[in-house]
């Protein structure tokens, strides 16, 4: 064995005998930060998001979020549109859980224009937004553990996605982009044998299967590794960045608009808030996993307190019509050609309604000048304010752990880039 | 209050608490459809978001939002949205400001507020002193104007498509095959203020409102505005006084000064068959036309 300067030899007997190279270690060598670029096709990216990351290795510095890959010009569209002809916009915003964004708008337009919403119509679009917030759930839920390397219960939670968008279709008739909310109430009546099957599947089949998913992640070792401890969130930081929905209630805030600021028949539902008490991403995780169980309490209380009665406000100078009426009543023909022409005048005012859709406090600000458009209809995202924290909360992490953190703030394209 | 939107309860004392807390920088606050919005003077913004932030306990800034009033002398309102978690209220706060002035950044009261004035000004124009990242955020790297502007067109200027000759892909001006079709709902009997499409010819937009269709015009005035209307003649009249103005070519020219019993008139029209251009259009080959191509999809 030749002694040349790059070899020594430890004294110890562990190492004896056995040449250690110290030429090219780490600390040796000054390591340039680079930069690299995430995306915009990235399967773990969730939709077109570019990131352009600066890394030390693989520690990394700074992120630089690139949104607006997907702006479609929405709001623009809606100030040429009538209310009536906006509202399916809003289902292409959150395509993950476009009823939630309904709610918001439909929202917005009854209280500009002070209209009474039936009671059966409150009930049916609470289930119908909890029924949202599951479906949203197992998709985030979903690919979240997907990223950081678990493919079964992937595969498993999506098969209640499928019943939730069956749920829809049976409802609405379309699986996704349903436009089921209308002002006033919603489209149409649902079929007693739907509400039927939606409790059944709320009693048996979503906490078995989604109970078997959950146990082979939640007190997995490496699903813990991957997510304690990662994009630590405080209070005051949740605060200061704009976080709401389970971004905020994982560091451990207990707000939500649907029990502080409750709107249709939430201020009647029996629910508990999961908060967390890290504000990690396992806690972001846990407490989408939690709000799954108490969306189907609040859909079977739902079921069991649903009314019977009209499924949409009876002021037809709002809301059209029934087909039937029509073949019968010249009044009701000419209400249903006006609203579907020139729409419904709302009053002059502005709102801001903000409702609790599955990613966090969807908001929709309405400015109306008195006539039949919006003049102004401004959308408050959800992922927008928590993507724009991805700076501050990846900072000193991981390269491999940005998966994990886009994975928890839960972010969809259609509704971050509008 | 009837609706089924979010039930917010109203804040006592609200109007005297913020009188006091921000003096003569509020300018307007105002109570309406349950919510409660106040105006601001533009340069004291900053000052009034950390008093509300830490005298009033409005904890979250969820929004900021731009407002296009093209008529006003400043056209513009940036609207922000504050929501206080601990008293479970809502405030808006607005001020107003042109396409050169700009709004002092509130940035270093919330971190939040970096994209959301960001894209303010990417939608407006609104410039944001102080914002120490004012790119554009939601539109195309490299895009030009404002689009939530009143005044910018909903189909924009450019268009975009993948070009097969350059192999990359190319912005050209929008061209549309028909038009966006913006109807006019507002009734002429209920105070359209403007003359009607097909009226223009009425005589005048001081038509009352309430006071019904316009008169019809008498025989005479019709036939006098057709008469009127009647396009021009065109400028120089088309005759065909020599054989060089039938437009037959230049090869049937000679032929025709040949076959001419005018001896005169030949001379001029063999000089003309020999200029270069002519000649060199006479040598070359006549060309079949290529058969169309078919445009692409329908093959």
């Amino acid at each position: 064995m030749t002694d040349s300067p790059n070899v020594h030899h430890y004294g110890g007997d562990l190492f004896e005998g056995y040449p250690v190279d110290t030429a090219n270690t780490v600390g040796d060598q000054a390591v340039t930060n680079y930069t690299i670029n995430f995306g915009p096709q990235h399967p773990a990216a969730h939709g077109v998001l570019r990131l352009v990351l600066e890394l030390d290795g693989e520690i990394i510095e700074r992120v630089d979020p690139h949104v607006g890959l997907l702006h479609r010009g929405t709001e623009k569209l809606i100030e040429y549109k009538t209310y009536l002809q906006a509202l399916p916009y809003f289902d292409r915003l959150d395509y993950c859980s476009p009823l939630g964004m309904e709610h918001s708008y439909v929202l917005a337009i009854e209280k500009l224009l002070d209209l009474e919403v039936p009671a059966r119509a409150q009930y049916l679009r609470t289930l119908f937004a909890e029924l949202t917030r599951i479906c949203n759930h197992m998709l985030n839920i979903g690919s979240h553990v997907m990223d950081v390397g678990a493919m079964t219960p992937n595969l498993w939670v999506f098969e209640l996605r499928e019943d939730c968008l069956n749920f829809f279709e049976r409802a609405s008739g379309a699986r996704m982009h349903s436009a089921y909310f209308r002002p006033g109430g919603v489209h149409q009546d649902v079929p007693e044998r739907l509400l039927y099957d939606i409790g059944e599947w709320c009693e048996k089949r979503l906490p078995k299967l989604f109970g078997d998913a959950m146990s082979l992640v939640i007190d997995n070792r490496i699903f813990k590794q991957r997510n304690v401890d990662i994009a630590t969130v405080s209070k005051e930081d949740a605060l200061a960045w704009g976080f709401s929905g389970p971004m905020i209630r994982g560091s451990g805030i207990a707000w939500d608009l649907r029990k502080s600021q409750p709107y249709d028949a939430y201020a009647s539902m029996e629910f508990d808030i999961p908060v967390g008490t890290r504000g990690d991403c396992y806690d972001r995780f846990m407490v989408r996993v939690q709000e799954v169980y108490q969306s189907a309490r609040i859909i079977l209380q739902c079921l069991r307190d649903m009314p019977t009665g009209p499924i949409a406000s009876l002021d037809r100078k709002v809301v059209p019509p029934k087909r039937g009426e029509m073949k019968q009543s010249m009044e009701s023909l000419i209400h249903h050609f006006k609203l579907y022409t020139e729409g419904f005048h709302v009053p002059a005012g502005e709102v801001y309604v903000a409702t609790e859709s599955p990613k966090g406090e969807f908001g929709v600000y309405l400015v109306s000048d008195g006539s039949n458009k919006p003049y102004r209809c401004k959308i408050r995202p959800t992922a927008f304010s928590h993507l724009q924290a991805m700076d501050m909360m990846s900072k000193g992490h991981m390269l491999a752990d940005t998966t994990a953190i886009i994975g928890a703030i839960d972010v969809v394209f259609g509704e971050c880039d509008r | 209050m009837t609706h089924a939107a979010p039930l917010v309860a109203r804040r006592a004392h609200i109007d005297a608490e913020l009188k006091a807390l921000l003096g003569k920088d509020l300018l307007v606050h105002v109570h309406a459809a349950d919510e409660d919005s106040i105006t601001v003077d533009r340069e004291a913004i900053a000052g009034v978001m950390v008093a509300l932030r830490d005298k009033m306990e409005y904890q979250q800034l969820m929004e900021i939002a731009g407002v296009d009033y093209p008529d006003r002398a400043e056209r513009f309102e940036v609207v922000y949205h504050l929501l206080s978690v601990t008293k479970n209220h809502r405030l808006r706060v607005r001020v107003s400001t042109d396409e050169a002035t700009p709004v002092p950044s509130i940035v270093p009261v919330w971190p939040v507020a970096g994209w959301l004035e960001r894209e303010v000004f990417d939608m407006y124009g609104v410039l944001f002193a102080g914002n120490p990242d004012l790119r554009r955020i939601l539109t195309d790297y490299g895009f030009q104007g404002h689009p939530q502007r009143k005044d910018f067109p909903l189909t924009g200027y450019t268009e975009l498509r993948y070009s097969e000759e350059d192999k990359r892909v190319v912005y050209e001006p929008v061209k549309l095959a028909q038009d966006f079709r913006n109807f006019d709902f507002l009734s002429p009997w209920e105070g359209a203020d403007y003359v009607l499409p097909g009226d223009e010819k009425a005589g005048g937009t001081g038509e009352a409102p309430g006071k019904g269709a316009p008169t019809p015009m008498t025989a005479a005035e019709v036939k006098k505005a057709d008469d009127q209307a009647k396009a021009p003649p065109p400028p120089t009249p088309k005759t065909t006084e020599k054989p060089e103005q039938t437009g037959a070519g230049a090869k049937a020219n000679i032929k025709a000064a040949k076959t001419s019993r005018d001896g005169a008139s030949a001379k001029p029209a063999t000089k003309a068959a020999k200029t270069p251009a002519t000649a060199k259009a006479e040598k070359a080959p006549a060309k079949p036309r290529a058969p169309r191509k078919p445009k692409g999809g329908d093959a």
